[in-house]
């Protein structure tokens, strides 16, 4: 079969991937290598992966946005999650999964002003 | 007698299928949505596990009844290594491939019935259950 591919938009310097279909783990593991490559074509400043359809996140998939995260985190991109739903909250955290570390977000709205702040202070901070 | 549905876990495609038919079933038994999205996760965690450890084996979903409480039952059967500690891998935080520690605890957690019956060489027998409010 073949993997199902996210597309990833671009917004000026922030990238939004929006994962609207069951990620089985390949496509999953395909989806992590093709965001760290748009990131590094686009030298995008952000980045927002948006699981608002998302309806289940095992730890297979809590782990990989953790890894995703972690590592454009290493290239300079900061990273936002949006929209998870209460029952996926809720399921994450009983799992023991509560993907410290990465920032999260209402909504894809809340997301993109909190990443422009972010992005925003850290220019700041370099100069 | 209730409904029953069985998957056959042999690569990471048929662990989507696996938790799609419980999660389906526990929709159609009347289960809530975050009560669909334990059983959902759960199933996905045990079958990532048979694909893991044991390459192959089954994940069978049925409607169970006891003491007029309806519920939803999983069995994850396969033929693979079994597991030699129990009370190890039940320890959060214990890993044995590619960081799946949080695999059965976690399941655990988000079942209200959990089984392990597991022999050396032979393979194991997982059988959980949620049982509706």
């Amino acid at each position: 079969m073949e993997s199902v591919r996210i597309p990833i938009l671009k917004i000026d310097d922030v990238l939004i991937a929006s994962i609207q279909q069951t990620l089985h783990d390949a496509s999953a593991v395909q989806f992590k290598d093709d965001l760290l490559q748009k990131i590094y074509d686009t030298k995008a400043r952000g980045l927002i992966i948006d699981l608002t359809a998302s309806d289940i996140i095992d730890s297979f998939i809590g782990r990989l946005i953790s890894d995703i995260a972690a590592m454009a985190g290493l290239m300079g991109t900061r990273v936002v999650i949006t929209g998870l739903q209460p029952a996926v909250a809720i399921t994450l955290v009983e799992l023991g999964l509560e993907l410290r570390g990465v920032s999260t977000a209402l909504n894809l709205e809340k997301g993109l002003a909190a990443l422009r702040r972010q992005v925003e202070e850290s220019r700041d901070g370099a100069e | 007698m209730g409904q029953s549905k069985a998957a056959v876990i042999r690569s990471d495609l048929d662990i989507v299928i696996a938790r799609t038919l419980a999660r389906d079933m526990a929709r159609a038994l009347g289960f809530g949505a975050i009560d669909q999205a334990r059983i959902a996760t759960a199933v996905s965690e045990l079958a990532r596990n048979i694909f893991l450890y044991a390459g192959s084996g089954s994940v069978t979903v049925r409607e169970i009844e006891k003491n007029g409480r309806r519920g939803l039952e999983v069995v994850c059967e396969d033929q693979g290594p079994g597991i030699p500690d129990i009370d190890l891998v039940m320890q959060d935080g214990y890993s044995t491939s590619r960081g799946m520690g949080m695999g059965l605890p976690g399941a655990k957690r988000l079942m209200d019935d959990f089984l392990i019956d597991s022999r050396d060489g032979e393979g194991t027998i997982i059988t959980c259950r949620k049982w509706r409010l």
